[in-house]
């Protein structure tokens, strides 16, 4: 059932994401400023300017403390926020293994930025994929009203008991970040009803009392132990049950969202465009996904059987829906925003092609390295991608596996 | 500050259970398990305690054991003061949201590497911010727990792993990184600094940082026989002989006006109880190569340096 009274306001990203915090009624948020997250940041220290939100703001000297008081204050019973970029996120990523290690469901918004060095600040996505084995749920988003949805879900799906791990939702720099939008709002009852109070996964004291997993005066506990050779094994173990258990959470409040809003993003974890009978498929994170969309529209329009998955879930990696997806496909291309240097392709390309190596007949893949630092990628540069698909599949000749799109070279 | 006057007697001391238990795996004489013993014993009420990665957060917290009978958090080693910091923030949210009526106490303890080094830029931080919160320094002069490393709060002259006495450099040449004078420059409205051996003297500060609305600071000195090379059964007499010498005085500032506390005061007011800082080297393997010909102008240098220091503290504290 679409929402009754549907209003809609002019956000950018950012501003996108800071209204949705604000209607969460997010009870602690630490952050510091960087490009291009800042305008969050700026936002949402109006609205606690104003009197707009009862958040406890604490404007940190960095992001290493931002992600810790993120952290502290999760494991103090609150619900938190913050969000970073780039060198920003960099910083935070000892805190990021501690914070999914203490099982703490803090959420974060990145503005995608490229890395130093050479500095630059526009859009790519080497920060987050940098941070792809630090414990936390990512999800990229599409537009400005993707990246406010996927706040309001991120909750619900953090702070799901079986889950309790921290998420990061991924906007491309600028090209989402400052760029002004048409956005769908939740009414903040409506926002307030979805995401429900903090739920606290129960545990066992010593005394075999069931508490709160909390740090709380009545139930001392310890949190943040030493573990050894004898226990610290187990510990990463269970986080990885909990990845697991956000795979099917993603789904189910893709699936709740959509009841409330009439909005849904695939299954939540894969987003697919024209997949049913494609022939040739483009698999990509982000933003970029809307004008291979346009390109799809055109191919589709001459007769060429062409296909988008857009990965909405990069972690937990939604292994079995892109072998799926993909397995019909007679050739794949898959876009990288960042490099693994040294490694073979892009950190997607990885992805995508490990996850078809079980399929009885898996299709070439091959990787395009496109956008870094933000450098432009046309609408018929895009388009050559497609060209070189149908090559491929005509010939059944890969050629180079790991190419780049707009590079002098 | 709303501190009332307030005296801990050795029964009181004995009756209050202790929160800081026994079990943990801290070493024969270890200065700084006392230290946590001891603050513990100066709380008011419900507490919250946060720790730097440090000798006393890896002996307390093995898992499945731990000695703190408080909600404990750890989390990395830079940014204990960061740790407070969220703490305090969450529960001043839910105490406005109307989900927690009680006043809760933080506190965050480091050891002087979480302090004087890694974890100065979140101390600065958290104060400067002016989150309501006590830090404890617990000052062993050294990365003890990674095997006794140079720190900024080592002491020059001393050998540590990373400032050996070698034949051409006797020890750590740089001088200690005056970590209370930073703090006071802060604008915090108490500063204090103490040793265990004047145990009273310290819970009664520990009581009155929490009292604070606001940030507080306190400086304790602990010693570490491990990497002191000093005898197990000797820490409390290094933690008196400390301030004999005027090597660590104690003293308390409130609202920045500094005040000698008893133990000082005593020497400032009869100064041939002064005690010359030889007697406090002696018997401490990390000054043992101080006392050799060569080097025992080292010696009468840190004298000077220290009666200079005691000097400029006597002034502070007759000035304001």
């Amino acid at each position: 059932m679409a929402q009754q009274n549907k209003k809609t306001l002019a956000f950018n990203g950012d501003e996108a994401v800071a209204f949705a915090v604000k209607q969460c009624n997010v009870d602690v948020v630490a952050a510091y400023p960087i490009t291009p997250q800042t305008i969050i940041v700026e936002r949402f220290s109006e609205y606690v300017a104003n009197g707009e939100v009862q958040t406890q703001f604490v404007c940190t000297e960095s992001e290493h403390s931002a992600i810790t008081a993120s952290l502290s204050a999760s494991t103090t019973g609150a619900r938190t926020f913050t969000a970073s970029a780039s060198a920003g996120l960099a910083l935070m990523h000892e805190m990021l293994f501690v914070t999914s290690g203490s099982r703490a469901p803090v959420v974060m918004a990145i503005a995608n930025r490229a890395l130093s060095a050479p500095l630059n600040i526009h859009g790519d996505h080497s920060d987050s994929m940098a941070q792809r084995d630090s414990g936390w749920i990512q999800l990229y988003v599409e537009n400005a009203q993707e990246a406010y949805d996927s706040i309001i879900q991120a909750y619900k799906i953090a702070e799901s008991c079986d889950v309790s791990l921290p998420i990061m939702v991924g906007l491309d720099g600028f090209t989402l970040s400052h760029s002004l939008e048409n956005v769908d709002i939740l009414s903040d009852e409506a926002v307030t009803d979805f995401i429900g109070e903090r739920q606290l996964p129960q545990v066992l004291t010593h005394e075999g009392k069931s508490v709160p997993f909390k740090l709380d005066p009545k139930n001392p506990m310890t949190m943040g132990p030493v573990a050894f050779q004898n226990y610290y094994f187990e510990f990463k173990r269970q986080q990885e049950e909990g990845m697991k258990n956000a795979l099917k959470r993603i789904q189910e409040v893709n699936s709740e969202f959509a009841k409330i809003s009439g909005r849904c993003y695939g299954n939540g974890l894969i987003d697919k465009y024209k997949l049913e009978d494609a022939e040739v498929i483009v698999v990509c994170a982000g933003s970029t996904s809307g004008t291979l969309k346009v390109i799809v529209d055109e191919l589709r329009a001459c007769g060429v059987k062409a296909g988008l998955l857009r990965l909405r879930t990069f972690r937990p990696l939604p292994v079995e829906d892109l072998k799926n997806a993909l397995k019909n496909a007679k050739a794949v291309a898959v876009m990288d925003k960042s490099m693994s240097f040294g490694g073979f392709g892009g950190a997607i390309f990885h992805e995508v092609r490990h996850s078809l190596y079980d399929s009885p007949v898996h299709p070439p893949v091959i990787n395009y390295i496109y956008g870094l630092g933000g450098r432009d990628y046309s609408p018929s540069e895009l388009r050559i991608v497609f060209d070189d698909l149908a090559e491929i599949a005509k010939t059944g000749d890969t050629g180079k596996q790991v190419r780049y799109l707009g590079l002098r070279e | 500050m709303t501190t009332q006057e307030w005296k801990f007697t050795s029964k009181d001391i004995a009756v209050k259970p202790d929160l800081f238990l026994s079990g943990h795996r801290a070493c024969a004489g270890c200065g700084p398990a006392t230290v946590m013993r001891l603050i513990m014993k100066a709380t008011r009420g419900p507490t919250i305690v946060t720790q730097a990665t440090g000798c006393m957060e890896v002996v307390s917290s093995i898992y499945p054991y731990t000695s703190w009978n408080v909600p404990w958090l750890h989390t990395a080693f830079e940014n204990a003061a960061a740790n407070a910091a969220g703490i305090e923030a969450a529960i001043k949210a839910m105490q406005r949201k109307g989900k927690l009526k009680e006043h809760i106490d933080v506190i965050a303890i480091a050891g002087d590497g979480g302090t004087f080094d890694i974890g100065l830029q979140s101390l600065s931080g958290a104060v400067e911010r002016g989150h309501d919160f006590l830090f404890v320094l617990y000052d062993n002069e050294g990365y003890m727990n990674t095997g006794i490393q140079r720190s900024g709060g080592t002491p020059s002259g001393a050998a540590t792993t990373t400032t050996p006495a070698g034949s051409v450099i006797p020890g750590k040449l740089e001088r200690k990184k005056p970590i209370t004078e930073i703090m006071l420059a802060h604008g915090m409205e108490y500063v204090a600094t103490a040793t265990p051996y004047y145990w009273k003297d310290m819970i009664t500060k520990v009581r009155k940082g929490l009292e604070v609305d606001g940030p507080a600071f306190l400086h304790v000195f602990a010693p570490c026989p491990r990497g002191w090379r000093s005898d197990q059964a000797k820490t409390m007499e290094y933690t008196k002989l400390a301030v004999e010498t005027c090597i660590f005085p104690v003293w308390e500032a409130v609202n920045g006006k500094k005040q000698l506390s008893t133990p000082s005061k005593v020497i400032a007011l009869a100064p041939q109880k002064k005690k010359p800082i030889k007697d406090y080297f002696k018997g401490q393997g990390r000054f043992r190569h101080l006392f050799t010909p060569k080097n025992i102008h080292v010696i009468d240098e840190l004298q000077r340096l220290t009666d200079e220091n005691w000097k400029k503290l006597l002034q502070n504290c007759e000035s304001k």
